[in-house]
């Protein structure tokens, strides 16, 4: 997992310099360095798509007839463009996530009944988390599950049935369309749905680190304390392929 | 590229407008109204015209004289003949046919009805419209004098010196001696008032029948209707309803409900008087996602549907309703009326009259929306009805799934009407006939009233009548509002909205899976639910483990 070869595919796109001065000191425990585990794009990507996911939600629901807070023609206006906009970002980050080899921070992990075990049991009771977090292995197995799930059943769902939609005069005049649209309505909404429900837990899981807010200030800087193996550490040391703030 | 052009034909436009305006301005009878200026002939200079007529027929026999193929044009038109041919349907229609909502036929009450033709002197329906062209009315089209009527009971005769004191015009004013020759000396082309005369009074007064055709339309403002706005474009009828050799576009029996050809080549189409015929059918500026949205809808929502959000607009209100089943009370041995609808200009209108029955009024009606290929097919005298259940008078064809519908607005009238107890079809009615022992009207007796009229045109009756309930559709067409009151999307993209009866097709705002969102909602609040309580937990347990 930690195969010093990859270091350089990975990171080789971003070089700030490793911080020398000891002006953090004491900030991660033990073995733990504080690195920047987040690149500036995937915190852009992250935060971009968040606001764009909420924003085409609340249009979303408004244009369903759940409520209607915003004239319709309003929430047609910006749940295209925040659809337009949604789809070009994915489109990047799947590029993104080949050209750096990141996609393979989704595989499938070992390891995932402990961390379901952990989070319905040990949280409360006060155990350690059985997951460490790595330069490598930035999310646990549960993670990669959620993430892949939304990145290749609820994601596709909803845009290939969002552009289907979308583009529906186009198809229209077509036999069965009038079949047609409810389907890819029924979907749309049905997919939605899903991804409300991954948000809402995907934002409760961020109050689960060492505060409340520690994950998410990890995702506004990008840095946190993460365990490096004594080859990880020099190679960094020696290469400054990644910030590290010592 | 694109832009420039446009300007370029702006620009034309304005030209063409200034001049033809100014021309326009010099001719003599000084017409007004867009879309009939152009004239080259002073008729005022005309030998032929500049004498007295002694009536009608003398007057268009001077017309004929020039005009020598204009009669026979006429005797061609719809306005003459009174009969459409549909060629999709095999029905034979027009007004010398079909049974209505309102007075409900003209057969039986001519001399009233055809106050109305453009010809003088149909007394008779069964036996067509008088042969000889000089019986057609140039006048009540081409006057310019705005003085040319017809008496509301005399077959389409005008009043002439002697005029009874009590007689009435076509649009139920005080019938007046006309000046024939001073009014053939005016003429030119039609402009509202003519039109209107007839067609702003359909069903025995104003805006009765059509709800989007009322006296208001002489002189609209903007607000009632941008085409036609006394201050603003000023169309004539004619600017839409476009005509070669007197006959017109524009028809409410075999409707154009969508026009895929636009405005073809400049200047080429004289031959329909859609919207899509000036405006193109992608008329919504695409600078915005709503106005490439709008641009789609154009080929399933016809423009009326949006941009007439209610019709009897300005202050003259149409009849909605019509109850024969009540007509012929009477108070004391005489007929008697009630007045308890308040127009919105402070008149009453009549909610009951003893030679009518019942009336319910409307004004600004929100139409009834219902897909629409342009197909209406009519419940003819010799349709076999079911008397249980509400008959549709004329039966409006188009569904979702038809690339040639749209969805159209109506005015939906509600009639209750007689109808043959026996044989099950609707029956004709002699309601005029002031010196008749039979005609309703007078008499009050609907069986010799049915009876006569059945007689007359010759169809079967057992003798037995009854009353059934009936629906008529008004496709609704003028009355175009400015477009900052047509409709906004919520209007029909909602739960409760315009379109939520109209069956057989999805429409997002409108439509949902009921299960999939208690689903949704449920598996949304399980979420909520779950992640407080877990972080309670989270709270309690981290307190107990403190100490
Ligand atoms: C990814 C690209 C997406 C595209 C191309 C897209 C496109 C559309 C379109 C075209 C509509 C129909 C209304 C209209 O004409 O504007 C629609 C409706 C809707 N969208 Fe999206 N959308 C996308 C993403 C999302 C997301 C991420 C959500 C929620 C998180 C969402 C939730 C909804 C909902 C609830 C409706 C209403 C469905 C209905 O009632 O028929 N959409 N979307």
């Amino acid at each position: 997992m930690t195969d010093k070869n990859h270091y350089h595919d990975i990171r080789a796109q971003e070089k700030p310099p490793v911080i020398k001065k000891k002006t953090r000191q004491g900030l991660c425990p033990g073995q733990n360095h504080y690195v920047m585990i987040y690149t500036r794009y995937e915190r852009f990507w992250h935060w971009s798509q968040a606001a764009l996911i909420f924003a085409l939600f609340f249009t979303g629901l408004n244009i369903h007839g759940t409520f209607s807070l915003i004239s319709f023609k309003l929430a047609v206006t910006i749940h295209t463009f925040a659809a337009i906009a949604l789809i070009v970002l994915w489109i990047f980050t799947t590029f993104w996530n080949f050209t750096t080899g990141q996609w393979r921070q989704y595989l499938f992990k070992e390891g995932i009944f402990k961390i379901i075990r952990f989070y319905a049991y040990g949280i409360i009771v006060g155990e350690p988390h059985p997951y460490k977090k790595g330069l490598q292995r930035k999310q646990n197995a549960l993670q990669s599950l959620a993430y892949m799930t939304f990145m290749l059943i609820v994601g596709p769902a909803l845009w290939s049935t969002g552009i289907i939609y979308l583009l529906y005069d186009l198809w229209r005049d077509m036999p069965y369309a009038g079949v047609l649209l409810p389907i890819i309505a029924f979907l749309h909404t049905a997919a939605a749905f899903m991804i409300a429900i991954f948000v809402i837990v995907h934002v409760y899981m961020t109050t689960t680190g060492k505060s409340v807010f520690h994950y998410v200030k990890t995702m506004i800087t990008g840095y946190d304390c993460v365990e490096l193996t004594e080859a990880e550490e020099a190679y960094i040391r020696e290469t400054q392929s990644v910030s590290m703030i010592e | 590229m694109r832009k420039s052009a446009t300007a370029l034909c702006q620009l034309a436009a304005l030209l063409f407008a200034l001049t033809t305006g100014s021309i326009a301005a010099l001719a003599a009878d000084g017409q007004d109204h867009d879309g009939k200026s152009g004239g080259t002939a002073d008729h005022a200079k005309f030998e032929e015209l500049n004498k007295t007529f002694a009536s009608g027929p003398d007057v268009t026999r001077a017309c004929l004289s020039c005009h020598n193929k204009a009669g026979d044009q006429v005797m061609h038109s719809i306005h003459w003949k009174w009969e459409f041919q549909n060629e999709k349907t095999g029905q034979t229609l027009g007004k010398s046919h079909v049974i209505n909502a309102f007075c409900g036929n003209v057969a039986a009450n001519e001399p009233r009805c055809t106050s109305c033709h453009v010809g003088y002197g149909w007394t008779d329906m069964a036996a067509g419209p008088p042969k000889d062209e000089t019986k057609v009315d140039c006048l009540v089209c081409h006057d310019r004098t705005g003085t040319y009527t017809k008496i509301a009971t005399a077959a389409g005769m005008p009043p002439l010196d002697p005029v009874s004191p009590k007689a009435q015009t076509i649009t139920g004013a005080p019938a007046k001696a006309l000046d024939l020759g001073k009014i053939a000396r005016s003429v030119g082309l039609p402009g509202r008032e003519n039109c209107g005369q007839c067609h702003f009074y359909g069903g025995g007064g104003d805006n009765v029948k059509h709800g989007d055709l009322s006296s208001v339309l002489f002189e609209p403002t903007k607000a009632v209707d941008v085409h036609m706005d006394k201050d603003g474009l000023n169309f004539a009828c004619s600017k839409c309803h476009v005509s070669t050799e007197h006959q017109w576009a524009g028809s409410r029996y075999d409707v154009k409900a969508i026009d895929t050809v636009g405005t073809g080549k400049p200047g080429a189409r004289r031959d329909v008087a859609t919207c899509e015929s000036c405006h193109g059918s992608s008329p919504h500026p695409i600078g915005t996602v709503a106005g490439i949205k709008l641009n789609n809808h154009t080929g399933r929502v016809a423009c009326q549907t949006c941009h007439i959000p209610s019709f009897a607009r300005g202050g003259v209100a149409t009849k909605t309703k019509w109850d024969w089943s009540t007509a012929g009370k009477l108070k004391e041995g005489a007929p008697y009326h009630e007045e308890d609808f308040t127009q919105s200009d402070g008149s009453h209108l009549h909610t009951y009259l003893s030679t009518k029955g019942g009336f319910e009024w409307g004004e600004n009606v929100t139409p009834y929306y219902a897909w629409f290929d342009g197909q209406v097919r009519y419940t003819l005298s010799d349709a076999t009805i079911d008397p249980t259940k509400t008959v549709e008078i004329n039966r409006i064809k188009g569904s979702p799934d038809d690339p040639n519908s749209r969805i159209w607005p109506f005015k939906r009238m509600e009639g209750r009407q007689a109808y043959d107890a026996k044989l099950n079809h609707l029956v004709y009615n002699h309601v005029f006939g002031p010196d008749t022992d039979s005609a309703f009207w007078t008499n009050f007796d609907w069986d010799k009233a049915i009876k006569a009229a059945m007689e007359h045109v010759g169809v079967d009756y057992s003798g037995e009548y009854g009353f059934v309930d009936t629906l008529m559709y008004w496709p609704i067409t003028h009355m175009v509002a400015p477009k900052d009151d047509a409709l906004a999307c919520a209007e029909c993209h909602a739960r409760d909205g315009r379109l939520a009866s109209l069956a057989g097709f999805y429409m997002p705002g409108r439509d949902h899976f009921s299960w999939l969102d208690i689903i949704g909602y449920l598996a949304i609040a399980g979420a909520l639910g779950g992640v407080i309580l877990h972080s309670l937990a989270r709270v309690m347990m981290r307190g107990r483990t403190k100490h």
